[in-house]
């Protein structure tokens, strides 16, 4: 379903047209009033005039998570404080936090977008959304429930969390669609399956919105199996807006991004050139109609790639593959590079073994050691030794097989990895460096 | 002649075996024989119980992994030799031993031990057919 086939259906050269008249106009906007972006722009003597062309935003600086951090707490707004209407931060998790300002425009674009993410899971007004996104300063929570409300579909705001009431919810109102991270979905899974709702009994929900964190295709097969339901990609940052940047329609082919909101360039992380669509690297978002906090080439630190081919859902908007890791969460071990997400693929790629795992990283003898620890699934068991070893053994070849290093696997009971409500933790560095 | 065992998975971690035999505890299973086999990083505890499906349920309502298997109990004399004799007789007739371990109490004069084989009916079969006594569930329950 297409929430609003204008935007969504855009020819491209008035998509074009309409983007360069809105990025010229985010220039203006951050150059006259965001104190970051006027010195900026005037060390390197750059005036919004000199945007003429879609292909003038590679003279424009790229903005980083640093220099958001050094603007705390308001010194990125580009309007008095009493024209925000509400504030985000991001989590925090690698020091201060970030804010972020909406103005009362900047939440419609927010509801708008998040209307079209949530249509392409078919919700109508007749819906009934269960929201276990964090609600508060995470903009999981209420980028959904505005989205929601936009539609006017029913949103049952329970937030990430306690789980068992989850539960109750789904069967008792009926829920039709979930919104959640996809390893929070698959715990869900897990506990409706203990209370008797799986396989599916007393449930009605249809389709959901996963994302926050990065997952794989193996998870999405798993959620669907298990729940009976569509399971679509959602992506956004919190910098950016929040959820709603993209999202996935019924055809899983790519996320699409709203380009009329958002500009989407791709660029190598080492050499910073933009790359062609097509080519996988580091994605770069610029906001095309925020007031609150316009973005100028934000570097997402994801790595993606952008299709332009057309969709069989008739969106003309670009689409970004699958975010295949970030480019700052590499993991260093022994001089190789590493990605969470490669070992997990490996790990899915074995009969049995489920997404649930941890990755340790420790340096005994000054040399890095990465232990995997996988949850032993009850398939996986066997009372004979040299069987569940066999299983070991393979995991261990299959992951040396993806990234050419030697990793010790180590099996843990069923149930026993911290499971999250928000995103997964799968690393732990324990190397004192 | 088969005799259920059950199979649990112990992660090598302080005080998981404790927990498994307490939950056993709680749940009034008497536990006849059992043994643990075990590597580095995990451990299998094997045990027969009087009420198997009983033992499995609880160890698992305590989230522990389960497995049931089927195992044979074996008489054999006990004497030097005694239980040679009877690996012997498998081992004519082709037939892995995946594992053996042995009852506290006797049967009689006999010692008692548990018995896996690669093929179980046939281990049976032919631990039978050379005159080597076997017991069944409830004998052994009542040992």
């Amino acid at each position: 379903m297409i929430w609003n086939k204008q935007a969504e259906c855009m020819p491209a050269h008035e998509l074009k047209s309409l983007q360069l008249e809105r990025l010229r106009e985010t220039v203006r906007l951050a150059g006259e009033n965001v104190p970051h972006y006027k010195k900026q722009f005037a060390d390197m003597k750059l005036k919004p005039s000199s945007i003429t062309s879609l292909n003038d935003i590679s003279k424009l600086p790229f903005t980083s998570k640093t220099d958001l951090r050094d603007g705390f707490p308001f010194g990125m707004f580009a309007v008095p404080q009493s024209d925000i209407v509400e504030i985000h931060t991001s989590s925090g998790t690698t020091g201060k936090p970030i804010v972020v300002g909406y103005t009362r425009s900047d939440i419609d674009l927010w509801g708008e977008v998040m209307a079209r993410c949530l249509s392409m899971a078919g919700t109508t007004r007749d819906d009934i959304i269960q929201n276990g996104y964090g609600y508060g300063l995470f903009t999981g929570g209420l980028g959904v429930h505005y989205g929601a409300q936009k539609i006017g579909a029913t949103v049952v705001p329970i937030s990430a969390g306690n789980t068992k009431r989850q539960i109750e919810i789904m069967r008792d109102l009926g829920t039709t669609i979930i919104t959640c991270t996809p390893s929070y979905a698959l715990y869900l899974a897990e506990s409706a399956e203990e209370e008797g709702l799986l396989p599916r009994k007393k449930i009605k929900l249809r389709a959901g919105c996963f994302g926050a964190e990065m997952w794989t295709e193996k998870m999405r097969d798993e959620i669907e199996s298990r729940f009976k339901i569509m399971a679509l990609n959602i992506y956004g940052l919190t910098e950016l807006i929040g959820p709603g940047v993209a999202n996935e329609c019924e055809h899983k082919n790519g996320l699409h991004i709203f380009e009329d909101y958002f500009y989407p360039e791709v660029i190598s992380p080492e050499t910073l050139q933009t790359l062609p669509e097509g080519e996988t690297g580091e994605l770069v978002l610029t906001t095309l109609s925020r007031v609150g906090t316009p973005m100028i080439r934000f570097r997402t630190r994801d790595i993606t790639s952008l299709h332009r081919e057309p969709c069989k859902c008739g969106r003309t908007v670009v689409r970004m593959a699958r975010i295949t890791g970030r480019s700052d969460d590499m993991i260093k071990v022994r001089g190789v590079l590493i990605f969470p997400s490669q070992i997990e693929r490996a790990l899915l790629e074995i009969k049995d073994v489920e997404p649930q795992y941890q990755i340790v990283i420790t340096r005994p003898h000054h040399l890095d050691e990465l232990e995997v620890q996988v949850e032993l699934s009850k398939k996986m068991f066997s009372d004979e030794i040299r069987h569940i070893e066999e299983f070991r053994r393979k995991i261990e070849d299959n992951i040396e097989r993806t990234i050419n290093l030697r990793v010790k696997v180590s099996l843990v009971e069923p149930k026993s990895l911290p499971r999250s409500e928000g995103k997964a933790k799968r690393v732990i560095d324990k190397r004192e460096i | 002649m088969k005799l259920k065992q059950i199979s649990v998975f112990l992660e090598n971690r302080k005080g998981r075996l404790a927990e498994a035999l307490e939950t056993l505890a709680q749940a009034k299973i008497n536990i006849r024989t059992l043994s643990i086999a075990d590597t580095s990083e995990f451990g299998i505890l094997r045990l027969i119980v009087p009420d198997p499906d009983k033992a499995k349920k609880v160890l698992e309502k305590a989230n522990f992994t389960v497995k049931e298997n089927s195992v044979i109990a074996v008489m054999v004399d006990d004497r030097p030799g005694g239980l040679a004799a009877s690996l012997r007789v498998l081992s004519d007739a082709n037939i892995n031993v995946e594992y053996l371990y042995a009852f506290v109490e006797k049967s009689g004069e006999k010692a008692v031990v548990i018995l896996r084989t690669e093929d179980v009916d046939a281990g049976i079969k032919a631990l039978k057919t050379a005159g080597i006594g076997l017991l069944k569930a409830e004998q052994v329950y009542k040992l």
